[in-house]
């Protein structure tokens, strides 16, 4: 068993990057593993690093510690009517920010305005010499300095400890509908996915659930309208209206991806929507089961544990047991180790899988 | 032995090689007219391997080179180094793929901006940010330096549209960063590099996500007193969970400019004039307007004008888009900025404007987008005055060291540039300009990517106190 520190400041947390040779910044861990390497390495828990530092409703930002549970940031953001739009999984199951952001994970609500990346504005970190550095800004706009906080998206905790992280929001829309369209292939899912990232209709959420025979449309807005746009997109593809309570539960099954099962390997994928036949083949060849997500630029796929891992595409496994990556090719050997070097020159934070 | 003429000489056709002084000097400064600098050759490729090409002679060479665009940087992004040689992109103007089903676009680095809303128009699509300068700048340069528009606060500026992109990196290196999909696996490069302000390299090719065109616009313009009124009504705005597609304000002096420009009709004797801009399906902008319209009527306007048709939405526009290069009208030379400051202190941060403006013993005009704090302070002077410029850049420099203060930022979307590098330190500590040395050291060992730019080092370029740029006294292309 490795050890767990748990530093209950940014101090102390750049103190305990200096004291070992590898070290691993970790939240709630509901995304096991991302943080299951190899190496002998001290995890440094962020649960005592929690807490709202500054939340600007008018300003529609906000800054937090990197342990904060997205569960409590959604419900002080509520209080003033605003959200996080890219719409983050795994909030009941108790995932941090840090986290969050570390893996680099988005939901449904990516399709309408961005993801994470899009709505990161600045970011304070520990890099691999244990120093407390923070770049980006707290403002809704700037431009100053290269865009360290959006390449921490995704950084897996390899490039630096994140500590403290400021957001954009948006105001919450009065409303949400949800539309069940059934389909019987993916093909007729990708067509309906298509036709509405170009309508006029502005869908928040445009999914295929997991059993692959709906087409899940979320709208988001002021109540009344929504229903009308409902009744058109239902008039072209016949599909039901669901009631809030299942709306709720289906979305929520989601986002905590229930739909899998928990001895399953997960894995995240950024796909386009032209993939997507070939990888839900794929992914039911290998015995699996795929959530596409955000229009199609996003899927989830759920494997059971030793199934070979022939997606066709690059993956993240985000539980589960096996390598870290199927399937990927980092950007370039040369550049990709310089800016490893510049940020974490002793490698501390390990890369292996 | 061959001299570095020689060898330069084997990678391009003569034509697209610029040696003399006089071809030189349509190239010695961008928008930021106040400085220029003299290459010693412009490079003119054509296609992605001779721009791969230049960039491995100038590594292997130790020469300095700069890309440059169309040359509408406003913080000198494009200015030439001394002694180096500046690639001009603007023949890699093709739109490689144009893919509707899935709404992307790649482009080489050389094509305007606009070019691509014009392309997926046919599809109902757009390319969302909308610098002022759209009609004639380019891609590459808005990837290298991040612009940003008019819509950021809703749709973020061109990193939040960038997917993808294949460069070739000071060393030679290329690389590809991203992909086609909207989502990213593993950190995300490509939005490190976007903003890199031309100092880890060159864009080749570029993957752009397309929005579909809005549906229905509802823009209404709203004269008041008082800039703190104005001011007042966008907190409004903001407090009712409204998120309208724009908020823009634009104060007396942009007012006068631009009505004596473009005649633009705007309601006569107010201190500020506001334009906001509500989009999106006629159901909801329907539900919408009626919300916004009764928050701007609470407002205490002097008048209240909604755009009644596409027509009159333009007019609008138009005056606000031009506002710039009408306010060049009232004078000879301005410095404009791009500052960022937390929407709430933007009266403040408008009334201390003002007075330092008024003990520079200079005039001051706003227009700037409010919806994001994005001020833009625009500083007339007269560089045939002596002592005139130095006063406007002293102003300059205390504006952007408020904007610090009040916590917001020395830049929204113009870059560091060469204008503000001796500003970027007041944003961070000795520790994190290290860091950031350190990053732009993993992409360019040698410093010979655009040098000179973003950090407070490298040779100073010459400063000259006149002129406008060519292409503004034109009225092609406006600072916003």
């Amino acid at each position: 068993m490795s050890t767990i520190l748990t530093p209950s400041s940014v101090t102390e947390f750049a103190d305990a990057v200096r004291a070992h040779s590898t070290v691993l910044a970790v939240g709630a861990q509901t995304k096991p593993r991302l943080s299951a390497v190899n190496a002998a390495v001290v995890r440094l828990s962020t649960r005592s690093l929690t807490g709202i530092v500054e939340y600007e409703p008018d300003e529609y930002t906000f800054t937090a510690r990197a342990g904060t549970r997205l569960s409590d940031l959604a419900t002080a953001l509520a209080e003033k009517g605003q959200y996080l739009p890219f719409d983050p999984p795994l909030v009941e199951s108790g995932a941090t920010l840090g986290g969050t952001v570390a893996a680099g994970l988005s939901g449904p609500g990516r399709f309408r305005y961005g993801g994470l990346r899009d709505f990161i504005l600045g970011v304070q970190f520990i890099d691999g010499a244990g120093r407390i550095l923070r770049l980006g800004g707290k403002v809704v706009k700037n431009a100053a300095g290269f865009d360290l906080p959006k390449f921490f998206v995704g950084s897996l905790g390899r490039y630096g400890v994140l500590t403290e992280l400021t957001l954009k929001v948006f105001p919450r829309p009065a409303a949400t509908l949800t539309l069940r369209i059934p389909v019987t292939t993916t093909s007729a899912a990708v067509e309906i996915l298509t036709v509405l990232g170009r309508s006029r209709w502005e869908a928040e959420a445009v999914d295929i659930n997991p059993t692959g025979d709906a087409v899940l449309i979320r709208l988001a807005g002021p109540a009344e309208p929504l229903q009308i746009i409902a009744q058109e997109i239902c008039a072209r593809w016949p599909g039901e209206i669901l009631s809030v309570i299942a709306a709720r539960q289906i979305w929520t099954t989601l986002a905590e991806f229930r739909w899998a099962s928990s001895d399953d390997s997960l894995f995240k994928l950024a796909v386009t929507p032209l993939q997507l036949p070939a990888l839900v083949a794929a992914t039911q060849q290998c015995g699996g089961r795929a959530h596409i997500s955000a229009g199609g630029n996003l899927a989830f796929v759920a494997l059971p544990a030793g199934a070979a891992t022939t997606l066709g595409v690059p993956a993240l496994r985000i539980r589960g047991t096996g390598p870290l990556w199927s399937q990927a090719t980092a950007p370039s050997p040369a550049i990709f180790a310089a800016v490893k070097a510049a940020l974490d020159p002793e490698n501390r934070f390990p890369l292996d899988a | 032995m061959t001299t570095f003429a020689n060898r330069l000489s084997l990678l391009l056709p003569p034509e697209r090689l610029l040696w003399q002084p006089a071809q030189l000097a349509a190239y010695q400064s961008d928008a930021l007219t106040a400085y220029h600098a003299q290459p010693i050759a412009i490079a003119i490729p054509e296609t992605a391997d001779e721009v791969i090409a230049l960039v491995r002679f100038c590594s292997k060479e130790k020469i300095p080179f700069v890309a440059r665009g169309s040359g509408t940087s406003l913080s000198g992004g494009s200015l030439p180094v001394a002694g180096g040689i500046v690639i001009a992109l603007n023949r890699l103007n093709r739109i490689l793929h144009l893919d509707p089903r899935q709404r992307i676009a790649v482009v080489e680095p050389g094509v305007i901006n606009l070019a691509v809303s014009t392309a997926a128009s046919a599809h109902g699509l757009y390319y969302a940010p909308d610098p002022s300068s759209q009609s004639i700048c380019t891609i590459g340069g808005n990837v290298a330096f991040n612009s940003g528009g008019a819509h950021c606060l809703k749709y973020g500026m061109t990193s939040n549209h960038v997917l993808g992109l294949k460069a070739v990196l000071a060393t030679g290196e290329v690389v590809t960063f991203g992909s086609s999909s909207r989502e990213q696996l593993g950190p995300d490069w490509c939005g490190l590099f976007t903003g890199n302000e031309g100092l880890f390299g060159i864009a080749l090719e570029v993957t752009l996500q397309l929005l579909p065109k809005p549906e229905c616009y509802h823009t209404v313009l709203a004269g008041y007193r008082t800039l703190e009124e104005a001011g007042d009504a966008v907190s409004a705005i903001v407090a009712s969970g409204l998120l309208p597609g724009a908020i823009e304000l634009m104060d007396a002096l942009a007012l006068e400019a631009a009505t004596a420009a473009v005649h633009a009709d705007y309601p006569a004797g107010c201190a500020a004039v506001l334009i906001v801009e509500l989009e999106g399906p006629r159901e909801i902008v329907a539900t919408e307007r009626g919300r916004l319209d009764a928050i701007l009527a609470a407002s205490q306007p002097v008048e209240m004008r909604p755009a009644r048709d596409s027509t009159e939405r333009l007019a609008i526009w138009k005056g606000r888009k031009s506002a710039f290069s009408a306010v060049g009208r009232l004078s000879p030379d301005f410095i404009v900025q791009d500052g960022v400051v937390p929407r709430r202190r933007l009266g403040e941060a408008l009334r201390r404007i003002g007075e330092m403006t008024r003990d520079a013993q200079l005039r001051c005009a706003n227009v700037f987008h409010a919806g994001d704090g994005n001020l833009h302070p625009l500083i007339l002077y007269n560089g045939r005055n002596p002592g005139e410029l130095e006063r406007a850049e002293a102003l300059a420099g205390k504006i952007l060291n408020m904007c610090v203060e009040l916590g917001g930022s020395i830049t929204g979307e113009h870059g560091v540039g060469v204008e503000k590098r001796d500003y970027l330190p007041a944003m961070f500590n000795p520790e994190e300009m290290a860091c950031l040395h350190r990053i732009r050291d993993a992409f360019d060992p040698l410093s010979l990517a655009n040098p000179g730019k973003m950090f407070p080092d490298g040779q100073a370029p010459a400063l000259v106190s006149h002129g406008l740029h060519p292409l503004e006294k034109a009225g092609l292309i406006s600072r916003e």
